[in-house]
């Protein structure tokens, strides 16, 4: 009687849970099948077709805006994740009284609004006279991509024996070195995980971009978001579709290095 | 020992002078520019006053406030109702297969939101998919607009926000001592009193953690109320938009910021006291 119960029950929640999933795959499966459509409108499916890949790579400002992305993503997180992993060593090192305080306004920009991140950057990079463009994008994705690294290196470091780097030292190496031969490559899976979210979370960001970008400079998601405003053409699907690509391998990359992160640990 | 505190000193000094530079300075200057009057052209006079934080109690501004803050709550009350038993069914399966549902709700996460929003646009516009299928199933004649609509608006803020109330429903009914429903269960008490009673009063801290990461970016969200409301609605956020790139005024801008800014440090002061009492005081 009881284990019907649990039964009917685990049906209901079965099927709930596959009409959710349902409609929060459905729009991105139909970007991704209407990408390939021959005919305009987004109705029916004709015929299979790649012109609109075609179109846009014809396209000189999308793949200008694709470039820039790209350049912005991988720079973004190599350099924070150099302030972020630096950071979270030193930080679990040192036991001063700011150390909460600068832990809080290190992930402040995680907790902020984009909006108001974005509005205030601009208004703060007006102010010290830098010309919007690449740089201030830099600078801008550079501030919400710490966090990230910050955290899951932090994370990883909480997990880790202090005695192993120590041990080092005592036989005689080099605080550089106990650091490079011990320290990072153990925390080195974080580190990875840490940049490649921050990348996925670098060519997703409108609203802060939007702000910083300048009039000259655009990236992928802030060319999307003018075309859906001012009209729609099929080449946004495949630009959709290939925005799509890089983040998804990017996060089959996440996963497959915090799997061997997590072997290592084991072992 | 000094030694390593020296390196640890060298570590450290990237993050912190970039954090001091970049994410302190400018919410400084924000604080500053709030207060700061603005140029009747464009820029700022540097002269005190308070105008700014009354222009936003003037009507038309208020209005906008209460419009976002209503849009806030009704969004994030449907995103409980409908991500809370995801959460708590997802928490419930077995473990194999809680990993594997927790990527599936990953994965969209991370696609960019307007892709997605694309695709609802694509499946609700009048000549859109759903119009389609219903016409030729001869539901009904003549298509409906979906779109532009404050639904439409609703419904995109919670599409895009869900993931982040069933994460937190889920980490705390998964934390949760099932046994304790057991427990009530073989005291007597029916289903329903003994999830009331024992597994929502649990997850609660979750409920609340997923409300204020679900109503405070809803406060902000001003592209989805641009793209489907097709500027119906005004929120602040788009408000902030606004005053910042064709109004120029800057200052007021920083004002209604920094009013968001406390009404979110509000929140989540108002969560922790709530739910992490203890750890709070642990600290302390």
């Amino acid at each position: 009687m009881n284990e019907n119960r649990m039964k009917k029950n685990s049906k209901f929640a079965g099927f709930y849970l596959g009409l959710i999933f349902f409609l929060m795959y459905l729009p991105i499966g139909v970007v991704v099948v209407f990408s390939f459509n021959e005919s305009k409108l987004p109705v029916r499916f004709t015929s299979f077709s790649t012109q609109w890949y075609e179109k846009l790579f014809h396209n000189s400002a999308m793949l200008e805006a694709l470039c820039n992305s790209l350049i912005l993503g991988v720079l973004s997180c190599l350099i924070s994740a150099v302030i972020g992993t630096l950071g979270a060593v030193g930080l679990s090192r040192i036991h001063w009284k700011t150390k909460g305080v600068m832990e809080y306004i290190s992930i402040l920009p995680l907790m902020t609004p984009e909006i108001i991140l974005g509005m205030v950057l601009m208004a703060f990079f007006y102010m010290l006279n830098l010309p919007f463009g690449m740089l201030t994008l830099l600078i801008g994705h550079t501030i919400f991509c710490v966090p990230y690294i910050l955290m899951e290196v932090k994370a990883r470091l909480a997990g880790m024996d202090p005695a192993l780097e120590e041990a080092a030292r005592d036989l005689g190496a080099s605080p550089f070195r106990a650091f490079q031969d011990i320290t990072l490559p153990l925390i080195m899976p974080a580190v990875l995980s840490g940049s490649l979210l921050a990348f996925a979370m670098s060519m997703d960001d409108v609203v802060i971009s939007i702000f910083i970008n300048g009039p000259k400079v655009s990236t992928l998601p802030i060319k999307v978001y003018t075309q859906l405003k001012t009209g729609v053409t099929p080449e946004i699907n495949a630009l959709c579709t290939i925005m799509l690509g890089v983040t998804l391998i990017a996060l089959v990359l996440y996963f497959l290095v915090r799997r061997i992160g997590k072997k290592n640990r084991m072992e | 020992m000094r030694r390593r505190k020296f390196g640890a000193l060298w570590m450290i000094l990237p993050l912190y002078v970039f954090t001091l530079i970049f994410v302190a300075g400018p919410l400084i200057y924000m604080i500053a520019l709030s207060f700061a009057e603005a140029n009747e052209v464009h820029g700022v006079n540097w002269i005190f006053t308070l105008d700014n934080y009354r222009k936003i109690l003037e009507p038309v501004y208020l209005d906008t406030f209460l419009q976002s803050f209503r849009l806030a709550v009704t969004s994030t009350a449907i995103i409980c109702l409908v991500g809370y038993p995801f959460g708590y069914f997802m928490a419930r399966m077995p473990e194999s297969r809680r990993k594997k549902t927790m990527l599936f709700l990953m994965l969209p996460f991370w696609v960019n939101s307007l892709i997605r929003l694309y695709g609802w646009i694509i499946i609700l516009q009048k000549k859109g998919i759903l119009n389609h299928i219903l016409q030729s199933l001869g539901l009904i004649e003549k298509p409906i607009s979906f779109l532009y609509s404050y639904p439409a608006i609703v419904f995109g803020m919670v599409y895009a926000l869900l993931p982040f109330m069933i994460l937190s429903v889920y980490s705390s009914a998964e934390k949760m001592d099932w046994s304790l429903v057991e427990a009530a269960r073989d005291l007597g008490a029916s289903r329903t009193k003994a999830f009331w009673t024992v597994t929502f009063k649990l997850t609660v801290p979750g409920l609340l953690s997923g409300i204020i990461l679900t109503f405070i970016p809803s406060m902000g969200l001003f592209f989805i109320a641009d793209i489907l409301g097709g500027n119906k609605i005004v929120l602040v956020g788009s408000l902030i938009q606004e005053q910042m790139t064709r109004a120029g005024n800057w200052p007021f801008a920083a004002a209604m910021a920094v009013v968001m800014m406390v009404l979110t440090t509000i929140m989540i002061v108002m969560y922790r006291r709530i739910s992490h009492v203890k750890e709070v005081e642990g600290i302390g």
